[in-house]
């Protein structure tokens, strides 16, 4: 957007794209698939409108996003306006703060008629986003890259838009706070409760301390060549347990011990008031 | 996709056909897509309670739910309300246009603290089990999702339970006969996540090579005595409610008792009157008078109140079990690892 009235005989990459980034909810990946499952007989592949919000260090936060019918032949490209309309105040009803910033299609790469559809939005927002998800896993990976687009112009006229990629962040924290067991497989029989959770966690954390011993005995033994840093992360791991004289540790984890105790006692002391209290409710009959 | 249309026409056959013979609702079977929408939307709205309409199939014993969308914030003003409405059918008519079952199964929504048993949830679930024969209600947890825990909940009425709502009775006799106790309002039902194998591959391919998680992070947090704090806190209050419902009940009894007394004394009365009577030769008066205050039968009060309070409270007994069984592991944990 920003190249297109300057002077120079060939602009383009407008440097304030090179700062540009994008952030992606695994919602809006989901959503995607989903859609692209559900997509009608005939089409090659589906797109719609990506929601989120810019943050103020610039990176573009995609969280939300909606199909939008369309149909595309070689020569042009008919996308439903008033749906995309609809839908979107729609969703702003729910979140005013998710603005439209860009849209996505399926599929490798920019192809021919995402030129088309990236001016209309650009109409809608300024500087859209274009995502695209390979769900044809065509190079063998469901590769997922984002662009931007950027005019190309030879003095006064525009020549070409050119589509550059823009780095995106593809960690997932949400994804990983419900747990990718239940995410990545087709299907989960049971959500994991509190303590089979916390089992798993313990033992990967077990797993991780297995790994420090060893690699740290082949260090020791000469086995394996010392790395400098990995030696820093252990020793800055091992000092950040607060030293503790361990009468002190014994009688705060006692404590801890005795609080959580307490508890289920009152817990169990509950209901059993509780299946008493039925009984008698329930027995006791002034007639 | 292509066999949509007659899924979608095989599955109202398959309603068609469970109208005459329901087979139990064994499984609900949630889309990992529904999971995470259902968590962004609750996040992002908490503390703030929030709901939302749930989209999927009835196949058989399993219903599977395979996509939702938000409602916005229930504001009280009518002309809203029925703005709410329009919003929920465009939300459909949209939904259907790309394909996605178009077909109510029920509604999620978000509570704190575990705090859902409310009357407001039961009356929710009429309403919608008048339109649809099976529907369930998915109640998520933001605030546990900060200890690692994934708190979502599938519940239905029970049946026993809605056929006594229907007809309002929830006095003890009839509690007795259908041999109904607090435990039996709710059903909880097991709850399945699955994933089209596209989305598995995506995952498999995004997910990180670290072998930690936020997930696990969250779980190795030590400190849980806020949310411990918050339960009890609930606990005592939730006792308070249920001894106020017991004072209730006392008072009902004894004003009962005190009446029959006083029956007793009017017949007492009323037969030795008529005793004097028969030996004058007069006609004996009857032995009921329905016009007599003291006959007039004292209402007894709703039980379900009292019910309702009973879940509550055992549902906080869970929690703090859970999350004490967890802290337990933890310590335990934190003290091996100081000792080595």
């Amino acid at each position: 957007m920003a190249g297109s009235e300057q002077k120079t005989v060939l602009q383009f990459a407008p440097s304030s794209s090179s700062t540009l980034s994008a952030k992606v909810h695994p919602l809006v990946i989901f959503n995607i698939c989903d859609c692209y499952v559900r997509r009608p007989d005939q089409a090659e592949r589906v797109i719609g409108t990506l929601l989120g919000s810019v943050l103020p260090d610039g990176t573009v936060d995609i969280r939300n996003s909606y199909a939008v019918p369309h149909n595309e032949s070689s020569e042009q490209v008919a996308l439903d306006i008033d749906y995309h309309h609809n839908l979107l105040l729609s969703h702003q009803k729910v979140n005013p703060k998710e603005v439209i910033v860009g849209w996505y299609s399926t599929g490798l790469g920019v192809t021919g008629g995402s030129a088309l559809i990236h001016d209309f939005y650009s109409r809608e927002v300024a500087n859209p986003i274009h995502l695209t998800v390979d769900t044809g896993f065509r190079n063998g990976e469901g590769t997922i890259k984002a662009y931007v687009s950027v005019n190309l112009s030879l003095g006064d006229r525009p020549l070409a838009a050119q589509f550059q990629e823009v780095p995106l962040d593809l960690r997932m924290v949400e994804a990983e706070r419900v747990g990718f067991d239940i995410l990545k497989t087709t299907m989960v029989d049971k959500i994991p409760s509190d303590l089979e959770g916390m089992e798993v966690s313990m033992q990967r954390l077990l797993a991780l301390i297995d790994d420090v011993y060893k690699y740290v005995d082949d260090v020791v033994e000469g086995r394996t060549a010392p790395d400098n840093d990995i030696g820093r992360f252990i020793s800055d791991t091992v000092a950040s347990l607060p030293k503790l004289s361990p009468p002190a540790f014994d009688k705060l984890v006692n404590d801890n011990v005795q609080d959580h105790l307490l508890l289920l006692y009152l817990s169990s002391i509950t209901r059993t008031q509780l299946s008493l209290a039925e009984k008698l409710n329930t027995a006791a009959q002034i007639l | 996709m292509a066999n949509t249309a007659p899924t979608m026409a095989r599955s109202f056959l398959q309603v068609a056909a469970t109208e005459e013979v329901a087979p139990p609702l064994r499984v609900v079977q949630i889309e990992g897509l529904v999971v995470l929408k259902i968590i962004k939307h609750c996040k992002e709205f908490s503390p703030s309670l929030v709901t939302g309409q749930l989209l999927g199939l009835d196949v058989g014993s399993v219903l599977e739910v395979t996509n939702c969308f938000p409602f916005p914030i229930r504001e009280e003003d009518e002309e809203i309300e029925a703005d709410g409405a329009n919003y929920q059918l465009e939300m459909m008519r949209c939904l259907r246009e790309v394909n996605v079952d178009n077909n109510t199964v029920g509604w999620y929504q978000s509570m704190l603290f575990g705090c859902f048993q409310t009357v407001e949830l039961i009356e929710t679930f009429m309403n919608y089990q008048e339109n649809i024969r099976r529907c369930v209600c998915i109640i998520y947890d933001p605030s546990r999702a900060n200890q690692g825990v994934l708190a979502l909940k599938a519940l239905k009425l029970s049946d026993s339970f809605m056929e006594l709502y229907r007809n309002n009775n929830f006095t003890g006799e009839k509690l007795r006969e259908k041999n109904l106790s607090w435990v039996d309002i709710f059903e909880e039902i097991p709850i399945k996540v699955s994933n089209s194998a596209l989305i598995s591959a995506f995952m498999t391919g995004l997910e990180a090579d670290t072998p930690v998680t936020q997930c696990d992070y969250d779980r190795l947090q030590l400190s849980t005595s806020p949310y411990l704090e918050r339960n009890v806190e609930f606990l005592i209050e939730c006792m308070d409610d249920l001894s106020i419902e017991q004072q209730k009940f006392q008072y009902y009894y004894r004003n009962l008792s005190r009446q029959q007394a006083q029956q007793q004394a009017w017949l007492q009365k009323r037969r030795s009157e008529n005793m004097t009577r028969k030996a004058a030769g007069d006609e004996p008066l009857p032995e009921e008078d329905p016009s007599n205050p003291i006959f007039k039968p004292i209402p007894e009060p709703s039980r379900l109140d009292s019910f309702l309070i009973t879940n509550q409270v055992a549902n906080y007994c869970n929690q703090i079990n859970g999350v004490s069984g967890q802290s337990f592991s933890r310590l335990y944990l934190m003290k091996a690892l100081h000792e080595n």
